[in-house]
């Protein structure tokens, strides 16, 4: 079976591939002037940099957390490039570089509206960051009409000061952990979301991030407000060029749902893996955060994580308005020598709040792959109940897979419901599909695919289809 | 008429132990052939070699299958070749729709032949078209492969995916195990509709039940890993009155 099953070599991964583009970086290495040539470029207002210093010296005060099942490499962080973004041509600034648009359509983005009121592909509006800044955002105009703002953080910044002043780190505070306060103090870009009361948010809204220059990091940061009674679907994808190196990523989320409003939020996190032998790859050290603020407030996540050498992150939500529910469904695959930690907090403060969690774990390989859930029932939540559910599936017998659930009730009349299973694949399944000649790799993704369905079925249809591509390629090689 | 399998002198092991001990079995076109036999006699072995199931070892003889050494191929090779087993236990798949399923068995068979795989429509139709030949109800390509199907769900299944196929040679492994008299009835006439003069079957048994329905031409009987005696269906009844011990050959 091992021998059918672990011989691991060389995966896949079509996305590798560098952007010869002329870019501009701040030097090396993180100082308090460093942050203060970032704000200069982004002419951003005084309280933004006083943000920043702030959460700078938070985080010179913190030390990163051990309590991840990772062995994660020692980042140097003055050997870091804080700040990468292609030069803009000086006559032309408005337009897309080429090379930039190039990009985008080798990675099947749509960042330009044509091609996708020509109906080539499905009707989602993008914001496209390429290394530190926002190349585009499209449909803001359609959107507009609307009364929903989407554009790129910076633009946000610039545009709508009082939004970004209110609502920035109020899910997440600049000193939250290690991570978003670094994130906090050198953050470059990201995606600015804000959806008016009563409004249906008339197509998908998305987020892609692209690393692309060595030596650098991505820093980004999505802020998404859903005012009383809207909708919204947001969906966020990623992915980076094959390096020896590791590159770091550590971004910060924060989703505020007011009263009666429903967010929906998608991740497919391809980002580069490393190779076969655990070299490279992004390290993914990521703060997710939601409110469901609003009676009946609504907040879902769902993410399929294939990418990056390590992963961790944590899609939570905090349930303050009565009534108010949320869900997290998440697929992590890992192979070769890739480590997840992720899984997801759910902390009921309101009344009859409802949060569900399904979490499916795949381990291939030597990887490593642990989920780690709170959920918390404050002694107010009355009512309150939580399911969760956790597999796990192992493929071949050198991969891990752990789980670390911590349930705490405050309140007598919450109820909390968790069930574990792990598996493997069995050579029965295998041969089964075999004989009805489905060859051994295109089994174990069918049998993947199967096991992940009631994640991969919460996803927009066009990012399902897409996913069930990314669990299948994400194991090639992890049979022999 | 020309052989389709022709096995010579099959010594095979399981765990190091010799469970076939020379086992000779012509099989042409067209022709449904029994392998009857005891429990432990390695009838399930012979369907498992032949089909290249993991953990058996072949250390003697040679199979041919329309011309080539099966023994040589994988399992999906030999599927794409024509050769189908309809499992004793039939394995569940969660997750995977039965259409999931078929659809990647028939991409996987077409685009080793070289040709193109089925559309989304055509293959619709193809599905529609054998489940009306076979009677199964429309609710069956959405459930999972296998699971929660009852005893002879899971039979029918495997002779709709037989249906789906289109194998040259078909092997049914105790499909009557576990199947009351109306299920393998309903089997039975599964299997009738699709014999064809091209076409050739193993029915493998312990018992002459499945074989007053599916009538074959040539029975053999398989004793402590040998074939011991051969003949036509009158041997079927000698079994019956008879039973395994009598036979020697």
């Amino acid at each position: 079976m091992d021998k059918t099953l672990t011989d691991i070599t060389s995966k896949q991964y079509k996305e590798g591939f560098v952007t010869d583009v002329e870019q501009e970086y701040v030097p090396k290495g993180l100082s308090e002037q460093i942050i203060r040539q970032i704000s200069a470029i982004k002419q951003e207002p005084q309280w933004l940099l006083e943000f920043r210093l702030d959460a700078f010296r938070k985080w010179q005060k913190m030390t990163p957390p051990t309590w991840g099942h990772l062995h994660l490499p020692e980042i140097d962080f003055q050997d870091i490039i804080y700040y990468a973004a292609p030069k803009k041509d000086s006559e032309r600034p408005k337009e897309i570089d080429p090379a930039l648009q190039e990009t985008f359509d080798k990675l099947g983005i749509p960042i330009s509206e044509r091609e996708v009121l020509a109906g080539v592909k499905s009707k989602v509006a993008v914001d496209a960051v390429f290394d530190s800044v926002s190349v585009t955002t499209t449909f803001r105009k359609t959107l507009a009409e609307k009364g929903i703002i989407f554009c790129s953080f910076s633009e946000a910044v610039r545009d709508y000061p009082e939004l970004v002043h209110k609502y920035l780190a109020s899910v997440v505070p600049a000193g939250d952990n290690f991570y978003a306060a670094l994130n906090s103090a050198v953050f470059s870009d990201g995606s600015f979301c804000y959806i008016p009361k009563g409004v249906k948010c008339p197509m998908d809204l998305s987020s892609y991030f692209r690393i692309n220059a060595s030596g650098t990091g991505q820093f980004e940061r999505t802020l998404i407000v859903a005012d009383e009674g809207s909708q919204v679907s947001y969906m966020e994808g990623c992915t980076a060029p094959m390096r020896d190196e590791h590159q770091l990523h550590a971004a910060v989320v924060e989703i505020v749902v007011e009263a009666g409003a429903d967010v929906r939020y998608s991740t497919v996190q391809n980002w580069y893996p490393g190779d076969d032998q655990g070299r490279g790859g992004i390290l993914n050290l990521v703060t997710k955060r939601g409110i469901c603020k609003g009676e009946g407030s609504h907040l879902s996540w769902t993410q399929v994580e294939t990418g990056s050498a390590i992963t961790w992150k944590y899609p939570s939500t905090i349930l303050r308005g009565d009534n108010s529910s949320s869900e997290f469904y998440s697929v992590a695959l890992t192979n070769n020598y890739q480590q997840a930690d992720t899984g997801t907090k759910m902390v009921h403060l309101g009344r009859n709040t409802r949060s569900r969690i399904i979490s499916k774990g795949i381990s291939a390989g030597h990887s490593q792959n642990s989920y780690r859930g709170l959920v918390r029932m404050n002694s107010g939540a009355a009512g309150a109940r939580n399911y969760s559910q956790c597999d796990s599936l192992l493929i071949g017998s050198l991969c891990g897979a752990h789980t670390f659930p911590v349930i705490k009730n405050d309140c007598p009349g919450a109820i909390v419901e968790h069930e574990a299973t792990t598996s493997k694949i069995s050579e029965d399944q295998l041969f089964y599909l075999n004989q009805r000649g489905i060859p051994p790799e295109e089994a174990v993704g069918l049998i993947v695919n199967g096991y992940a369905k009631e994640v991969l079925q919460r996803l927009p249809m066009e990012f399902a289809v897409e996913a069930q591509k990314l669990l299948s390629v994400s194991l090639e090689g992890s049979i022999g | 008429m020309e052989a389709l399998l022709e096995i010579k002198g099959l010594h095979a092991s399981v765990e190091g132990k010799e469970i076939l001990h020379g086992v000779d079995l012509t099989i042409r076109r067209g022709e449904v052939h029994a392998v009857m036999g005891p429990n432990g006699a390695g009838k399930s072995t012979l369907s498992a070699v032949l089909t290249g199931r993991p953990g058996y070892e072949v250390t003697a003889g040679s199979v041919s299958f329309a011309g080539h050494d099966l023994l040589a191929m994988s399992p999906e090779e030999r599927s794409w070749a024509g050769l189908f087993l309809s499992f004793q236990y039939p394995i569940e798949i969660p997750g995977v729709s039965m259409t999931n399923f078929l659809k990647a068995a028939v991409s996987a068979r077409r685009k080793a032949a070289g040709q193109p795989e089925p559309t989304a429509a055509e293959f619709l139709a193809l599905m529609k078209q054998k489940m009306a030949l076979l009677k199964m109800k429309p609710e069956f390509a959405k459930r999972e492969v296998n699971v929660g199907f009852s005893g002879g769900e899971k039979k029918r299944g495997e002779i709709f995916q037989m249906a789906m196929l289109e194998p040259v040679l078909s092997i049914l492994d105790e499909t009557d195990s576990g199947l009351d008299v109306d299920a393998l009835k309903i089997v039975a006439d599964g299997v009738n509709s699709l014999r064809t003069s091209e076409t050739s079957a193993i029915i493998i048994t312990h018992y002459q039940k499945l074989l007053e329905y599916i009538v074959p031409d040539v029975v053999h009987v398989l004793k402590e890993g040998r074939i011991v005696l051969t003949g036509g269906r009158e041997l079927v009844d000698r079994i019956e009155k008879e039973g395994f011990e009598g036979i020697d050959g």
